[in-house]
């Protein structure tokens, strides 16, 4: 166990096994958010109060959901970069930033959507609105404070301990509801609890939710053998593989 | 596990959970403001202001709604189960406002006790269903369960905070 995680910190093993394992999750990102998103948008049936209007959750959660899930991912690859130094944990967390900002971005921009007809209002400072806008300001710190150094060194600690300490936003945006009074109501799609809608509503929801899960993973890991081969570009392996290919 | 890496990764969680809970305190002292809406049994008890915006949540009270057949008046309570507050707007509601739904209305609170609204605002549980069942629900009588449950929840919630205003009174 040990060892395979410690072969998967260097780069070269880490680049041999995500080759086989890439295929996999682009296929499955495809396949389930083709299926959730013709399932949802076309024949789950409308809501009892907001008709057609409630279909655009199945873009928003799966992307909130995303949008809280790689800042995690970013804290604990910042902090598995600093304790144990391995380079991929720092490269994975430069390539999720844009799309933890981006399905931020989608999720704050789904939900005013919505908010229009079902609020009567696109804004509202409540505590899970506002909590989602930080945490686009922080990826977006994030994203900047790493290119602010000249320094790769510098700028991967800076956003290591910036994504650290921003993860102390996520259970805020998860219990704002629950905590404060918003006007946001609280979470539909819950893995333990009973879902607060039939299955005819929910399992597309649940297939969008792990379509989007795959495709993170896949655009993480592709992203990062490209980060790889770019970093790694004087290494022996590198230029054996170029040398291949070309 | 070296030493090194040991006490770098307890001074790195160390320094995260102080950062927690510092966020954690000041979310805590400012925990009044955070609240979006004040609910009726803190406007029954006095904590909102008289003549100044504010915001008052909860549910539209059943049968309450009463429009003016001329203009766009309406007036409705609000309720939250324990306590009412009455609200009088002009204007288009939204679609989703409806009897036993929960709101938000921005206005003023009036010395007579109820509230002048500017804006009224449908609030939306987390709960969908198809209008089939819905009507089935509707039909076999279950629909009020839902409110009389959120409505024992309320209630708790509020002994549950009156109690910890006793507490803090005896201090």
């Amino acid at each position: 166990m040990w060892a395979f995680i410690h072969k998967l910190g260097s780069p070269k093993w880490f680049y041999t096994i995500s080759a086989r394992l890439l295929p996999w999750f682009w296929a499955a990102a495809a396949l389930l958010i083709a299926v959730g998103s013709i399932w949802g948008l076309a024949f789950a049936p409308a809501d009892y109060q907001q008709g057609n209007s409630f279909r655009i959750i199945y873009v928003h959660v799966p992307a909130a959901f995303l949008a809280q899930s790689i800042f995690v991912a970013m804290a604990v690859s910042g902090l598995i970069f600093l304790v144990w130094k391995i380079k991929i944990a720092d490269m994975a967390a430069a390539m999720m930033a844009p799309l933890g900002a981006a399905m931020t971005f989608i999720a704050l921009f789904s939900g005013a959507v919505w908010g229009v007809p079902t609020w009567g209002t696109w804004w509202m400072w409540d505590a899970r609105l506002t909590s989602m806008l930080i945490l686009l300001f922080l990826y977006v710190g994030v994203i900047a404070l790493r290119g602010a150094f000249s320094s790769r060194d510098s700028a991967s600690r800076a956003a290591s301990v910036l994504a650290m300490v921003g993860v102390i936003n996520i259970p805020i945006i998860k219990y704002s509801v629950d905590w404060w009074y918003t006007l946001h109501q609280p979470a539909t799609f819950s893995v333990t609890s009973r879902p607060a809608m039939p299955m005819e509503m929910w399992m597309p929801l649940l297939i969008m939710v792990l379509g989007f899960y795959c495709f993170f993973i896949a655009l993480t890991l592709t992203r990062t053998r490209s980060e790889i081969l770019r970093r790694e570009s004087t290494k022996r392996w590198v230029r054996e593989l170029a040398g291949e290919g070309g | 596990m070296t030493p090194k890496r040991r006490q770098k990764l307890f001074v790195i969680l160390g320094l995260v959970s102080l950062a927690a809970i510092a966020v954690g305190l000041t979310l805590f002292a400012l925990r009044a403001n955070i609240n979006l809406f004040f609910s009726p049994v803190q406007i029954a008890a006095g904590d909102a202001p008289f003549e100044r915006t504010l915001r008052a949540g909860g549910m539209v009270k059943e049968g309450s709604v009463s429009r003016d057949t001329e203009t766009l008046d309406v007036a409705f309570t609000v309720t939250d189960y324990v306590d009412d507050v009455e609200v009088r707007y002009s204007g288009i509601l939204p679609d989703l406002f409806r009897e036993g739904q929960g709101v938000v209305v921005v206005g003023e609170l009036t010395s007579e006790g109820w509230i002048r609204a500017d804006e009224v605002l449908a609030r939306h549980d987390e709960n969908y269903m198809p209008p089939e069942v819905a009507q089935a629900l509707e039909e076999a009588g279950y629909s009020p369960e839902d409110y009389q449950a959120k409505a024992a929840e309320v209630a708790k919630r509020m002994e549950a905070q009156a109690g910890d205003d006793d507490s803090r009174q005896t201090n």
